[in-house]
């Protein structure tokens, strides 16, 4: 990172518009950020003629720079295993410096509302690196999901005091909701909408139900929660409010911890209502996947990385286990996995950035190739660690949960798979 | 500085204007050609005096387009793909100023053929181990060749081969190859048809006995011919695996339409298999613009042969889909006959034939497991095998 501003707090890419300075990169406005979550629309699923760059710009390879340095810095192995081992949730201080002090939690927020501007494409990059360090922070939940579902709403209070990185929010859906295909009916939502209290303010209604499994729920000060009323609604919710109840579960993963959410008439106040509510959750979702995606590239390359050390360096019958041919062959083809993922996680990137109406087939593509080499390059890092990388003491077993768990969270490939064959008609057996 | 918009405007300006005074209607197809290698519009990227103006690769797609669009001749790039892929890099690389100003214009034009001649029946993988031997006449001048090389694709129409030899058999085998542009029409070289499992002849045998090849025709220095070829074999992983297609524009596009046309041939079995292979095309698709963006800013390097290795998987089981997709008729094949064609197409010819054809994809141009080998000591940077025959001279190794 580069030296504090005069204010103390140190450069960031999401500085903001009245703190202009060198070398701060300059974020293009996204389209789909000027038209929230209506950009994903439902119509067609061919591409447009030409592939979009699926590089990473200067910029971009800054912004990693600076996220990785402070996630090396701040959150290093043995640090992250000694939260998982002690069951510790989210890492509050780091996500507070990668939120607030380098203005993640702000990419795509509007300059408006003090975020940078940034696209799918920037946020992209930030998941790589959080899923690297295996990073227990809330940053898919909270400043892809949650701020996707928002981005559409309006709301600059809220998009402000997150684009800030006062406050974080979830959105309260198990963490294995698939996305919706484009144009499908709101799901029934769990959570039903009672009538106000005596003293409620204007528009305010009472929640009542339990959201199971939920991700980021525990690190959020507001949860975003869909509501099962006529019409639907999106309500914002204070998470420290008397009725609500997070119950920590012993998640897969523990570095992306889970709750169940229990609400027992809540106050709440709806941030979009009807089609534009159900719009902005499909958005979530399906932004929240698109970029899983490029969280679970980062597991795979740590894998790599972390194994070809490993088998480089270690001894066997004289030699380098790296030399023998059997190991090699398998960390290549990890490598290709690798490849191909990038591409598919690039791509999908870059559809949300454009808010192209290939966005549906990008995700599912991207959520199934980078789910499925995640879990391989893992599989494969515990299994040429040998011994070393069944224990707990290794880190190997952080990245083989983040990976699998990544893996089924927001849709597991076979599911991605399936809605693919729906858009790109491929239909089932008749009868099947 | 002109920005890329600006040349691609003008590049296309440029193609026009050349248009205007040359009909491609009313001349004759050859001339044509060579007056567009002539103008520098032939590959743009390559440097001004060699067809090229030395421009970045990605604007040669502009003028592609602009001849395309005036209905004029191309130079059937299908038929003249070991040229372009690899003799055209390789001498562009390697020759001398002599060579280049000989052999690029006809090579582009496809007035001359180019073939590779590199494997031996005893040398595939290890093509460094090859036996065919290059000895220079006595005054240290031109060299004779003996030896037999195979599956050379195009020899039986080739004018040119890009010969490997054994220049030197005392040191060890990398040390003692030379690389030459072999003239295929001399007294001494015989080119006989190698039947492939799928009943056609795409490749050929070729017979050297005491074949001439000029000193002059030496591509790089004598003893360097190992580094030439990686250029050579570097690009024909590019050439094999890089081609830019629409979605479903590939063998996933006949197996696609096969499942859509086909509803009683469907089982949940097969559906399964379909989407992970309709995902894994467009995702290698993706791999391969990826790719594409790459090498238009710099060099080919060994990312190619990522793509060669999904490339080889995808069309096996695309081809093994599609034929038991088929049912009754994937049990029949579509002619046995022995042809000898000039390029290959996967879709004019069956399920079957791309079946069987599709297994050589694993082999040609580098075997899969040897791609591995590459990647995982190139790219990932893994200790060698210990190895036997690096040191010691060619001549001394057991085979």
């Amino acid at each position: 990172m580069s030296g504090a501003s005069p204010g103390g707090r140190p450069a960031s890419p999401g500085a903001g518009p009245q703190t202009p300075r060198p070398g701060t990169p300059r974020w293009p406005e996204a389209p789909f950020l000027r038209h929230g979550a209506s950009a994903l629309t439902t119509e067609g699923t061919r591409p447009r003629a030409g592939i979009p760059d699926l590089g990473y710009s200067e910029a971009e390879e800054e912004l990693r720079a600076v996220v990785r340095d402070l996630l090396t810095d701040r959150g290093p192995w043995p640090a992250v295993l000694a939260r998982a081992g002690a069951g510790e949730a989210d890492d509050v201080p780091l996500w507070h410096a990668l939120a607030a002090d380098l203005g993640c939690a702000g990419l795509l927020i509007p300059e408006r509302h003090g975020g940078a501007g940034a696209s799918y494409r920037e946020a992209a990059v930030v998941a790589e690196e959080t899923g690297r360090a295996t990073a227990c922070v809330p940053y898919l939940t909270s400043a892809v999901m949650a701020t996707t579902a928002l981005l559409g709403t309006g709301d600059g209070d809220l998009l402000g005091a997150l684009a800030a990185g006062r406050l974080s929010a979830a959105l309260a859906v198990g963490l294995d909701t698939m996305p919706p295909a484009p144009g499908a009916a709101a799901r029934p939502w769990p959570v039903r909408v009672g009538r106000p209290e005596d003293g409620d303010g204007p528009g305010v209604a009472r929640l009542t139900g339990t959201v199971r499994g939920a991700a980021g729920a525990l690190a959020a000060d507001v949860l975003l929660v869909p509501g099962d009323g006529v019409p639907v609604k999106l309500y914002a919710v204070d998470a420290t409010a008397a009725g609500v109840n997070r119950a920590p579960l012993a998640s897969l993963d523990a570095t992306r911890p889970l709750a169940d959410v229990t609400l027992d008439r809540v106050p709440a106040r709806p941030v979009v209502a009807g089609e534009d509510a159900a719009r902005a959750v499909a958005a979530a979702l399906t932004a929240g996947a698109g970029l899983l995606a490029s969280e679970q590239l980062g597991v795979a390359e740590r894998c790599l990385e972390m194994t070809i050390a490993y088998v480089k360096e270690r001894h066997q019958f004289a030699r380098p286990v790296g030399s023998f041919q059997a190991l090699k062959h398998r960390l290549a083809d990890v490598w290709i996995a690798v490849t191909q993922g990038r591409a598919a996680a690039r791509y999908a990137a870059a559809c949300l950035a454009e808010g192209s109406p290939d966005t549906a087939v990008a995700v599912a593509l991207a959520k199934a190739a980078c789910g499925e080499a995640a879990v391989h390059a893992a599989q494969e890092c515990v299994q040429l660690h040998g011994g070393i990388g069944f224990t707990w003491e290794h880190p190997a077993h952080l990245l083989l949960k983040r990976a699998k768990s990544g893996s089924m969270a927001l849709g597991t490939p076979d599911r991605h798979r399936a809605a693919l064959g729906a858009l790109v008609d491929l239909p089932p057996p008749p009868g099947g | 500085m002109l920005t890329g918009a600006d040349q691609d405007a003008g590049l296309r300006q440029q193609v026009r204007d050349f248009l205007a005074g040359h009909d491609p209607a009313a001349m004759p197809r050859l001339e044509f050609l060579r007056a567009r290698f002539d103008a520098g519009l032939a590959w743009v990227h390559y440097p001004a005096g060699l067809g090229g103006q030395g421009l970045p690769r990605s604007l040669q797609a502009a003028v592609d387009a602009e001849f395309a669009a005036a209905g004029a001749p191309d130079n059937n790039p299908a038929r003249i793909g070991i040229g372009l892929g690899m003799a055209a890099p390789t001498i562009l690389g390697f020759g001398t100023e002599e060579q280049q100003q000989r052999w690029l214009r006809p090579l582009w034009t496809g007035e001359e053929v180019w073939c590779q001649l590199f494997s031996e029946p005893g040398a595939g993988s290890d093509l460094a181990g090859l036996a065919t031997r290059a000895v220079r006449d006595a005054d240290g001048g031109d060299w004779r060749v003996t030896g037999q090389k195979v599956w050379t694709s195009m020899a039986h129409a080739a004018r040119w081969g890009l010969l490997l030899a054994r220049t030197d058999p005392d040191v060890p085998k990398h040390a003692g190859l030379t690389y030459f542009g072999c003239d295929m029409t001399v007294p001494g070289v015989e080119v006989r048809p190698l039947r492939q499992l799928t009943g056609e002849a795409e490749f050929n045998e070729v017979f050297l006995s005491d074949a001439a090849v000029a000193d002059a025709d030496r591509i790089g220095a004598v003893g360097e011919g190992w580094r030439v070829a990686q250029g050579t074999l570097m690009n024909e992983r590019i050439a094999i695996g890089g081609t830019a297609l629409p979605r479903e524009g590939g063998m996933i596009g006949l197996a696609a339409n096969a499942w859509r046309e086909h509803p009683e041939a469907r089982t949940p079995g097969l559906h399964d298999r379909l989407l992970r292979l309709w995902a894994d095309a467009e995702v290698a698709r993706l791999a391969g613009a990826r790719l594409r963006q790459q090498l238009a800013a710099g060099q080919p390097g060994p990312e190619g042969s990522a793509a060669k290795v999904v490339f080889a998987r995808l069309n096996q089981d695309l081809s093994a889909f599609e034929l038991e997709l088929a049912g009754a008729g994937g049990l029949v094949y579509d002619d046995w006959t022995l042809r000898r064609p000039e390029s290959v197409s996967f879709s004019g010819r069956g399920p079957g034939y791309r079946y069987l054809r599709a297994r050589g994809n694993s082999i040609e141009g580098g075997t899969s497991e040897i791609l591995r080998n590459i990647i995982a000591e190139r790219v990932l940077g893994l200790p060698s095998e210990p190895r036997t025959d690096t040191r010691v001279a060619w001549k001394d190794l057991p085979r």
